[in-house]
């Protein structure tokens, strides 16, 4: 131990780096991204629990057997991950390079995303209208902010998605834009897993209710 | 056109001229007092032609150094609001007895007391704590700036936007009457129809997005940016509960975020999570604004522990004393504060084993917190200890907070808590922990690194004076409160009917009074500092013979913050530079990649605060118009794709330069 410091204190030590010791641009972006999603995260796991705590409470009202499409929510549930396919595929033709390509899938996920929110707002409006709207119980509050929450995430994703496209048209595949769709395509897929949990929790699980 | 009442509503929504405040002539006095000095300041400003330099250098900054020292100036503008708050409610106890009413309406003391929890610790604490990270963690680690210079500036901007709304409540319209947590069913439309409960959620919505977002740069800051050498185990003790606490806020402020929409929801379009029909459930919010509400706690202690940490060894001229065990004494606080948030309601009757289970882990926090109590015993044991201000803080804490731990404690024991619970008692223990821990670190803090940002020391006498006011205020003032906490005194009350209590709250009123004069000479202690600076500067960027690496570099360090990037051997890096007779590099500067100013973070803060102001008073064409605003500032500016410069190797040239100049100037003198 006492020798290992003294040859540490002989040899001459290097207190600082002569070059630029520069982080390349975006260096923390992932992390940073990961982070951001991972607090959104918590933001669905608090909406579960509440539903979890809150969703029984039909209050004399109408229960998930009464208002749930299965057959509605399969398709709804199969755009979502047909986006997320198309997405991915996105990202593969961006790692070649090309374009236009990557334009024309990230139009296809935009369109699948469309009809996902689309029909969202058909089965929102048709339960609306006979009357489970959300203020009807406990249920339906915890039903609708939950769902909802997912639905505006998604929204905001296809405002986002716009965005990309219009920058990648103006500036190309740049490094600052990849970065940019690889955190789109995180945050999409991030959705994608909420939404099999909604599924699952809340529309399957309430048919069994 | 003003005769139409369904176009004014569309115009200003609720907001009417009876929400002006004119029937209370005390917040008429001080919306004057407030008024002039706002106006005096405005055109102090305006005459020097500082709105420019004001713009350019500070408000659009993206300098992390800059923004923490704006955070620190948000945090004491806003201690002085919040403790404004404390001493109208120390006087209204003090006198409300034997049939008198006191001089506070139920309707405005309800307000006072909601609003100083709230501003206390959302607009004093969290400022200063992120402040003092905000500076020091990248000095710390050797790094330029944080992670993400744009969002840092963006986060402190949200954060003045929630104090600004905080603020506005005050002369428009009124706050919150339910307490810090707004617990419902009170805080729900049905009990709190007017905008204070909205002014509450807003103003906590806007500044929560600006904590979170802060959190997560600094987190990013501290795994990406640490300087060669610096391994997990080598980082400054400050810099690791910085980055437990952020930790922390990452992952409960999302939580706060959530309960506070659904409780919006409730209010705004009448869901039902947190009634008491149609299956709604309070006892959730409860459970919800806890599960955030204690780890934040520990978000403004962890960070005055690293203070303690740093000060202690530096003034102890001696190694911090278990570094080891001091990391992982943090990690395990981390983790353990999301496993008590239950003991704050015991008595909602969720059955002895739960309250048992919630018992028994925040016994087992205080483990962890002795040994850093023993930690920093050990540290000076036999150590060449200096009593400067930053040591002084320490030692008032260390005896301060080991009896606010213990009363602690105490309240952990689920049958003691069914006695103590909501009474004054609890009140104590929590001033008591964060005063003695939080406000005192803070304080240790500033006067710490307060030479570090300006390059001249506080002035000691005043410094000292202001210690002792604190101090002897701070037991004065709460320690009566235990008394009559134990005596079955509870919370929040505004009169009194049994008069042998009055005078334990004349005493905490005396102390509420010494805090006042403490405050009172903290701020003389800047005015007499900065007028003289010249006698108190210090130009060796060292005042205090330190250890860690923020004091290698001058005072105030240059804006790149180190010429070169330093490399570290030893967790105390500087002390080992020193040790090892480093020299400072002279020649062979290079030009410094650093990012851009801008006004965005700003603007978006202005529109969200705005936003918040149209939600509160229902005017929809307000809140529709900034929303949409903010969503097109922002993607706006995702196009501008150039957000850095280079500083030119000759103006490098020229501050290092002007930095041997001083130091040589030093040393001759």
């Amino acid at each position: 131990m006492t020798v290992a410091v003294a040859t540490s204190l002989t040899t001459e030590p290097v207190f600082h780096l002569i070059d630029e010791h520069a982080h390349p641009d975006g260096a923390s972006t992932m992390l940073g991204f990961w982070l951001y999603l991972m607090s959104d995260c918590l933001i669905f796991a608090i909406l579960f629990a509440t539903y979890g705590v809150l969703g029984g409470n039909y209050a004399a009202g109408p229960a998930p057997k009464d208002l749930f499409d299965l057959k509605l929510v399969a398709l709804n549930t199969t755009m979502l991950l047909m986006s997320s396919i198309t997405y991915g595929f996105a990202m593969l033709t961006m790692e070649k390079s090309q374009v236009r390509a990557t334009q024309a899938w990230l139009a296809i996920t935009g369109l699948f995303g469309l009809a996902f929110i689309g029909i969202e707002l058909t089965e929102f409006a048709h339960m609306i209208h006979e009357g489970a709207t959300p203020q009807r119980s406990a249920f339906l509050s915890s039903f609708f902010t939950l769902v909802g929450t997912h639905g505006l995430h998604v929204s905001f994703g296809l405002v986002w998605l716009v965005t990309l496209m219009v920058q990648v048209a103006r500036y190309g595949l740049i490094e600052a834009n990849r970065r940019r769709l690889m955190c789109l395509s995180m945050f999409w897929h991030f959705l994608d897993v909420v939404w099999i949990g909604v599924f699952t929790f809340v529309y399957l699980l309430g048919m069994l209710r | 056109m003003f005769d139409n009442p369904e176009l004014i509503k569309a115009i200003f929504g609720r907001l009417n001229l009876e929400a002006l405040p004119l029937h209370e002539p005390i917040l008429v006095g001080t919306f004057a007092v407030v008024a002039t000095g706002g106006i005096a300041l405005f055109a102090a400003v305006t005459y020097f032609r500082l709105w420019g330099y004001l713009w350019r250098e500070w408000f659009t900054t993206v300098d992390h150094k800059r923004i923490g020292i704006m955070y620190m100036i948000l945090g004491i503008v806003m201690l002085l609001r919040g403790f404004a708050d404390a001493i109208m409610m120390r006087l209204q106890q003090a006198i409300a007895f034997n049939g008198s009413e006191g001089y506070l309406t139920a309707h405005h003391y309800d307000q006072v007391f909601s609003a100083h929890g709230v501003i206390m610790i959302f607009f004093v604490a969290m400022p200063l704590v992120t402040g003092l990270m905000n500076y020091v963690v990248p000095l710390q680690i050797g790094a330029r700036d944080v992670s993400f210079p744009f969002l840092n500036n963006f986060s402190f901007w949200m954060t003045v936007g929630g104090a600004i709304l905080v603020m506005m409540s005050l002369f428009i319209g009124e706050f919150a009457r339910t307490g810090w947590l707004a617990y419902p069913p009170l805080s729900n439309i049905g009990y709190s129809p007017d905008p204070g409960v909205d002014y509450y959620i807003w103003s906590l919505q806007v500044a929560g997005v600006g904590t979170t977002l802060s959190g997560i740069n600094l987190i990013c800051t501290i795994v990406k940016l640490r300087a060669p050498g610096m391994t997990m185990m080598k980082m400054p003790v400050f810099t690791w509960t910085a980055l437990c606490t952020n930790v922390l806020i990452v992952a409960s402020f999302p939580v706060l975020t959530v309960v506070l929409a659904l409780l919006s929801l409730d209010r705004y379009v009448g869901t039902n999570f947190f009634t008491n029909d149609f299956g709604g459930n309070p006892m959730m919010y409860v459970n919800l604004i806890w599960i955030w509400g204690h780890p934040e706690v520990y978000i403004l202690i962890l960070p005055a522990f690293g203070i303690f940490s740093e000060v202690t060894a530096t003034f102890s001229g001696k190694r911090l004393f278990g570094y080891t065990s001091m990391v992982y004494a943090t990690v395990v606080i981390t983790i353990l504060s999301y496993l008590v948030w239950l003991h704050h309601f015991f008595t909602m009757g969720s059955g002895a084993s739960v309250n048992s289970f919630f018992g028994i882990t925040t016994m087992i926090i205080s483990i962890p917190t002795g040994a850093k109590m023993f930690n920093w015993l050990f540290t000076m044991y036999r150590g060449r200890i200096r009593f400067e201000l930053p040591m002084m803080w320490t030692v008032a804490f260390m005896l301060t907070f080991v009896i606010g731990g213990m009363t602690g404690v105490l309240l952990a024991v689920p049958p003691a808590d069914f006695v103590l619970h909501n009474s004054l008692f609890l009140v104590a223990h929590f001033h008591n922990v964060i005063i003695g821990g939080v406000l005192f670190g803070l304080f240790a803090g500033i006067s710490y690194w307060f030479p570090k940002a300006f390059g001249f020391r506080l002035d000691p006498f005043w410094g000292k004076l202001s210690f002792w006011f604190w101090v002897s205020g701070f037991y004065l003032a709460f320690m009566p409160l235990y008394v009559l906490g134990l005596m079955g005194v509870t919370r929040r009350l505004r009169v009194f009917d049994d008069p042998s209590l009055q005078i334990w709250f004349i005493l905490a009123g005396i102390g509420a009074f010494l805090i006042l004069l403490g405050i009172g000479a903290m701020l003389v202690q800047f005015a007499v500092s900065i007028v003289r600076r010249e006698q108190l500067r210090d130009d060796t960027g060292d005042p205090w013979n330190a250890r860690t690496l923020e004091w290698a570099t001058s005072s105030p360090p240059p804006d790149y913050n180190f010429a070169f990037t330093p490399v570290v051997y030893d967790n105390d890096a500087w002390w080992d530079m020193k040790r090892r007779g480093y020299q400072r590099p002279l020649t062979g500067f290079k030009p410094i990649h650093m990012p851009s100013n801008t006004g965005t973070g700003i603007i978006l803060a202005g529109l969200a605060t705005a936003m918040g102001f149209g939600l509160i008073w229902y005017i929809w064409w307000l809140a529709a118009v900034c929303f949409i605003a903010l969503l097109a500032v922002a993607i706006g500016h995702t196009f501008n794709y150039h957000r850095d410069f280079d500083i030119a190797a000759d103006e490098v040239v020229r501050v290092e330069d002007a930095r041997t100049q001083s130091l040589a100037a030093g040393a001759q003198s």
